[in-house]
């Protein structure tokens, strides 16, 4: 469960943040999780709550939204999505801890270039917070 | 301030804070011995009973666990609140081939720094004094994202005797300066390291001399075999004892 560790990461960032602007209270925290990465969405909640409930931030609303994963080739300009790929299970499982591994396993599909990059939904982001 | 902070980089400092001694082998040129002198530094570390990590942040060719024998198909880290690095020798062993399993890995500069965030955030080093940090040659993104995100580190500058190497090493020891607690000079055969140890003596810092040793090249993947070579008596006498002792030396300044 090293979505507990990813919590702990998001909590920390958030406690400096509010700290910084001197307050204890979020309205509304919103985090996109990557599909590439994975993370398993009710641990990745639960250790969140749990981990800002002890460190006290209050959250009021907590919202978390799946970002697709995309991928595009540098070499041929080529677009494609995580959907598109046929992953094995215990490779989905290596990129689920580093995401990154994704460039040991897949070429673009088009004209079978590794040299691509990751135009969105790799993993954890907080993309939104109001006070 | 502004948001969205990369939450990795607010947990890094906590991952690392209960580390007394984190120590990274660096190097200009590629092939001095950054990597066998981390593992075996790791692993003569561990046999003095110290409680040593290895973290290989090679991410597009990692090595030491060629080094230590470990098959990355079969040996694997423990997922537990984070990531829990395997034991090799009494050493905690976290690589990023663990995921890659030696594939070729073909990544850019922003994911190489993005990778090494992610490995340094979710790696738990529970009970771990000494952590030894491989990293690949020259001024690296990998070596950038240390310098950048962790604060207190020492820093070895691996050299041969070679004066192309030296002066490569000049350098970075430039780029790096108050990290730097020492240079080793690695591969000496007979007494073509004086002339080198004159010019970084020069420096004053530490100089390790460390030999050619040919039953190096057979002791790769056998730590036994690694441990028992004149090269690990040698990083063991220079290097490892010279970290243990600034240990000590930080417990009686607690005193
Ligand atoms: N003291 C030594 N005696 C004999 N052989 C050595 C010695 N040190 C290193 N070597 C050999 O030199 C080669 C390069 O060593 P190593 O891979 O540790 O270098 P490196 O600096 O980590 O390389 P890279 O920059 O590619 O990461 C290896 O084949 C290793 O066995
Ligand atoms: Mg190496
Ligand atoms: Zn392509």
């Amino acid at each position: 469960m090293h979505e507990w560790a990813l919590a702990e990461a998001v909590a920390t960032s958030l406690s400096r943040y509010i700290r910084d602007v001197g307050t204890s209270k979020i309205e509304r925290l919103i985090i996109a999780l990557g599909e590439l990465q994975a993370i398993d969405r009710e641990i990745f909640e639960f250790a969140l709550s749990e981990i800002m409930r002890s460190s006290g931030i209050d959250v009021k609303s907590l919202e978390l939204v799946t970002e697709e994963a995309v991928f595009k080739c540098n070499a041929c300009g080529y677009e494609w999505r995580l959907k598109d790929l046929n992953i094995p299970e215990e490779i989905r499982e290596s990129i689920h801890f580093l995401p990154e591994a994704v460039f040991a396993y897949v070429k673009c599909p088009r004209c079978g270039s590794p040299d691509f990059v990751i135009v969105k939904g790799r993993g954890l982001n907080i993309v939104g917070i109001e006070l | 301030m502004t948001y969205p902070l990369d939450p990795r980089l607010s947990v890094l400092p906590e991952r690392l804070s209960r580390i007394r001694k984190v120590v990274v082998f660096t190097s200009s040129k590629g092939g001095v011995g950054k990597t066998l002198i981390s593992a075996t530094a790791s692993l003569t570390l561990s046999r003095r009973g110290i409680r040593v990590g290895l973290l290989d942040i090679d991410v597009t060719n990692p090595t030491a666990h060629i080094v230590l024998g470990v098959d990355p198909s079969k040996v694997k880290p423990v997922e537990d609140r984070g990531i829990i690095p395997p034991e090799v020798y009494g050493v905690k062993f976290m690589s990023p081939v663990f995921f890659t399993e030696d594939r070729p890995t073909a990544l850019r500069g922003e994911s190489v720094s993005s990778a090494i965030r992610e490995i340094l955030s979710v790696t738990l080093w529970t009970g771990v004094d000494v952590l030894i940090i491989d990293t690949p040659p020259g001024v690296s993104d990998e070596l950038l994202e240390l310098v950048t995100n962790i604060r207190r580190f020492d820093a070895v500058v691996v050299t041969t005797p070679s004066i192309l190497s030296i002066r490569s090493a000049m350098k970075l020891l430039d780029l790096i300066s108050p990290k730097v607690s020492g240079v080793a000079i690695n591969m000496v055969q007979g007494k073509s390291a004086s002339e080198v140890t004159q010019l970084i003596k020069e420096l004053k810092l530490p100089v390790y001399v460390l030999p050619y040793d040919p039953m190096v090249e057979q002791a790769i993947g056998n730590p036994q075999k690694m441990l028992a070579t004149e090269f690990a008596r040698e990083v063991d006498r220079q290097i490892s004892s010279s970290i243990m002792s600034s240990l000590l030396n930080k417990d009686l300044n607690h005193q």
